[in-house]
């Protein structure tokens, strides 16, 4: 090196320094409202030991997590409650929708349960599987870690070009042909009071 | 069991024979008309000490072969001294779907009330307090009636949509 440096002194850009450190000590806010929770509990306990990738330390309250982790259906009841948990996180924040039910409703294709969490918040990383295996969600923490590494700022401003939702429309084509099912079934003997003594 | 036998033909001595009657291996059932179920109930709680109501829930008969009533709302009754058991049913139809309450009887009812009003909109007359249990207190339609569809109208996507720039 031309210029002597000090030992124990290295040069590098402020954002990379901001995202070697976020990056390696994600703190997970475990929103496990179903059956994916309990293999989010897995992924935490000793076998897989998700404190390899330094994202062990579970918060239970969101004002102390930077990682989203969607782990089950979220059904309307329960929407209000994970917007308003995504809001008190501080930023930088990011979030993995984890199984089949929280990317896309899976199998419960009811009036109840919202199609994928990414209609109403914004998720960064899709975990496919129902649920998926320990493996696959560490993958995408492995992912998520590198897709901080690669986008991150110090400031964030990486956030703020991201100003349409990317899931689907919030009401799609079926929903709408749906809404119009509204009408009940006219001319049905049934509907009208039988003649009780 | 015999002993459900002797309890409704006792039914039906003591209020008429519109009562019907039906039953399936050890399930015995009585079709009580509406404007006489609070009696039939009390009378069944009091005479004949069926001091536990394990369950009121209810069946829509919309587009049903051969149904004649649009709901029947169902009491399951058990007498724990003797384990007799008995199910009431009872017809319920539009536009008014109302039935007395049965909490004054049995206190357990309050919830399963609520439950049958919030899935199927049958209205409990006298009811201390008759609000939706499960669904969120916003919803106008009543989810387990036949016409209303699997779907939904779209409620489960009636919310405001975040995006990263504004959260
Ligand atoms: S994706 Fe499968 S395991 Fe996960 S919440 Fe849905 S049903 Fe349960």
């Amino acid at each position: 090196m031309a210029v002597g440096m000090p030992e124990n002194v290295f040069l590098t850009r402020l954002d990379a320094a901001a995202n070697w450190a976020r990056s390696n000590s994600l703190w997970p806010m475990p929103f496990a409202t179903a059956c994916c929770g309990i293999e989010l509990m897995a992924t935490a306990s000793s076998r897989h030991d998700i404190a390899r990738f330094g994202a062990e330390v579970m918060r239970f309250s969101p004002r102390q997590c930077d990682l989203l982790i969607v782990a089950g259906r979220v059904v309307m009841k329960m929407l209000p409650v994970l917007q308003r948990i995504w809001q008190q996180m501080p930023e930088p924040k990011w979030c993995i929708s984890m199984g089949a039910c929280a990317c896309t409703g899976g199998v419960f294709d009811t009036y109840a349960v919202v199609q994928g969490v990414d209609r109403f918040i914004p998720v960064d990383m899709y975990v496919p599987g129902c649920p998926p295996r320990p493996e696959q969600l560490i993958a995408a923490v492995i992912d998520m870690q590198e897709k901080i590494k690669r986008t991150g700022t110090l400031t964030g401003k990486e956030f703020e070009t991201r100003t349409t939702h990317m899931g689907p429309q919030p009401f799609d084509v079926d929903e709408l042909r749906r809404m119009r099912e509204m009408v009940p079934v006219e001319g049905l003997t049934i509907y009208d009071p039988p003649k009780l003594n | 069991m015999v002993e459900a036998n002797t309890t409704v033909a006792d039914l039906r001595t003591q209020f008429g024979n519109e009562l019907t009657e039906s039953s399936f291996r050890d399930n015995h059932r009585v079709h009580v008309p509406p404007e006489k179920a609070l009696d039939v109930l009390t009378w069944l709680k009091e005479q004949r000490g069926f001091d536990m109501l394990v369950d009121i829930t209810a069946v829509d008969y919309l587009e049903y072969p051969d149904a004649t009533d649009r709901f029947h709302v169902i009491y399951l009754l058990l007498n724990m001294t003797t384990k007799e058991r008995l199910i009431v049913k009872v017809p319920v139809n539009l536009p008014d779907a109302a039935l007395p309450s049965v909490v004054p009887l049995w206190k357990g009812a309050d919830w399963m009330e609520r439950e049958v009003y919030d899935m199927f909109g049958i209205d409990f007359i006298g009811h201390p307090d008759l609000r939706r249990i499960l669904m969120p207190e916003e919803f106008t339609t009543f989810p387990l009636r036949k016409d209303y569809p699997l779907k939904g109208f779209g409620e489960r996507h009636n919310f405001p949509v975040l995006t990263r720039a504004e959260s």
